[in-house]
């Protein structure tokens, strides 16, 4: 059984460390929110300019002027900071932002990333998505290791538009934990009711399995 | 006396014509000026390039001037949510740029600072930078950007007094701050317009040499894209 999105989310919220400040993209990456241990102190980044977003809010505080990059309404936790999207984007794109997780449609063992257009599809825009895979410290990629055919997402070279070159390390997809090295795709951890070999087998690139690889823990 | 204050939407607008580009601040429906829209669907001004982040939705924002057909080109980073955009995007009326956000608000600063162009490793190596210079600083490709400046910004803002200091609230402040700076003329609009002295200088955000004419919005209805609450 591949993981679930919440697996997915509750397996990234392991990478995120005590004082980082992250930010989430729409989707299972929005989820990861809701696995970091209490124990951890982080702030939420949400590019439209905001730093220590809070959880969303009760009905008698919705406030228009307070909203996520998703367009939600939220609240600002302790400590947060209203600033202008050039501030914002000077914190993702000078490398201040420790950690962003976003979603693919398509990534290659050469760390290349598509998500945001299909020709011959509409084309909604980029969004902040090409600054943050350029600019975060890491980038973690959540998504489905396979399409709804059954084909894989993981590429030898992606066929989409991309996002950004050479610049994924780590995803973390419904059948493992993997690296991107430049050997190519790295299986570190795999989802529990699976085997390496069928991870493998799943995947379109070049993929090795770690001497010391695992199955998934939560 | 002030000459930047003007009563109302039309007349601090008066001036706009035909095929000029606009530098529009907010971010989704969040902290867009609404007044300075609405007016510009009144003076059926058409041929627009509108510089801003998102394009608004099928009743409300830009979508408002989608339905007279009145802009020609949207540079914007995403378009999402608006059925007309759509169609027009489509049958090839409607002429997009796509820009990565964090470049498009460097592009309004820049613009604005009378900076011509700057280097950001943003869209190296992707469509965006199909056709740009590229140059390598310290071993990194970087693609050269341009600074945009609008023959009008509009912006929307909480307080400004009458010099055009301006303060925004939370995060309706967005693209506001660097669009104010971006254009030839800027007109924003404020929920609230006091006296010059009464902002204390600490908490101004936008200086008022940026802005050139100023009005109290009449109605600032503020509508929210996506109402996500939690239980109490």
């Amino acid at each position: 059984m591949p993981l679930s999105r919440e697996q997915i989310a509750q397996r990234i919220a392991q990478e995120v460390q005590d004082g980082f400040v992250v930010n989430l993209g729409i989707g299972i990456p929005t989820l990861v929110a809701n696995y970091v241990s209490d124990d951890k102190f982080v702030m939420f980044q949400s590019e439209n300019g905001l730093l220590g977003m809070g959880p969303f809010p009760l009905d008698q505080d919705v406030d228009p002027d307070l909203i996520n990059a998703g367009k939600q309404t939220v609240t600002a936790a302790k400590g947060a900071s209203f600033f202008s999207s050039a501030d914002s984007f000077a914190m993702i794109r000078g490398g201040h932002v420790d950690l962003t997780v976003l979603g693919a449609m398509e990534v290659d063992e050469e760390g290349n990333i598509a998500n945001w257009m299909v020709p011959g599809k509409m084309i909604k825009g980029m969004g902040g998505a090409m600054d943050l895979v350029a600019g975060a410290k890491r980038v973690i990629v959540a998504m489905q290791h396979a399409d709804k055919t059954g084909a894989s997402k993981l590429r030898k070279l992606c066929t989409l538009p991309l996002t950004g070159k050479k610049c994924i390390t780590k995803i973390v997809s419904d059948f493992g934990v993997i690296d991107v090295t430049p050997q190519g795709f790295v299986l570190r951890e795999y989802a529990p009711d699976m085997s390496p070999e069928q991870v493998v087998k799943a995947t379109e690139g070049k993929m090795t399995v770690a001497p010391d690889v695992k199955p998934m823990t939560f | 006396m002030s000459k930047k204050v003007f009563a109302d939407a039309m007349s601090a607008l008066e001036g706009v014509k035909d095929d000029m580009t606009l530098v529009i601040g907010g971010f989704g429906l969040c902290g867009i000026p609404e007044n300075c829209i609405t007016a510009l669907r009144e003076r059926k001004v058409k041929g627009l390039t509108c510089v801003s982040n998102n394009a608004g939705v099928d009743d409300f924002g830009l979508g408002l001037l989608l339905q007279d057909r009145q802009i020609k080109k949207m540079i914007s980073s995403y378009v999402g949510e608006n059925a007309l955009f759509e169609k027009q995007y489509l049958s090839g009326e409607l002429e997009v740029e796509f820009v990565p956000q964090g470049t498009l608000a460097e592009r309004m600063r820049a613009g604005g600072a009378g900076i011509p162009g700057f280097y950001t490793a943003t869209g190296v190596g992707t469509k965006v930078a199909e056709g740009k210079e590229i140059k390598n600083f310290d071993g990194r490709d970087y693609v050269l950007e341009r600074g945009i400046v609008g023959d009008f910004a509009l912006v929307k803002a909480w307080k400004g007094d009458k010099f055009g200091n301006l303060m925004f609230r939370k995060t309706a402040r967005n693209f506001n701050p660097m669009a104010a700076t971006a254009g030839k003329i800027t007109v924003a609009e404020v929920e609230e317009l006091v006296e010059i002295g009464e902002l204390d200088p600490d908490q101004i955000h936008t200086p008022g040499v940026f802005v050139q004419r100023i009005f109290k919005a009449k109605n600032s209805e503020k509508r929210i894209e996506q109402r996500t609450v939690r239980k109490g």
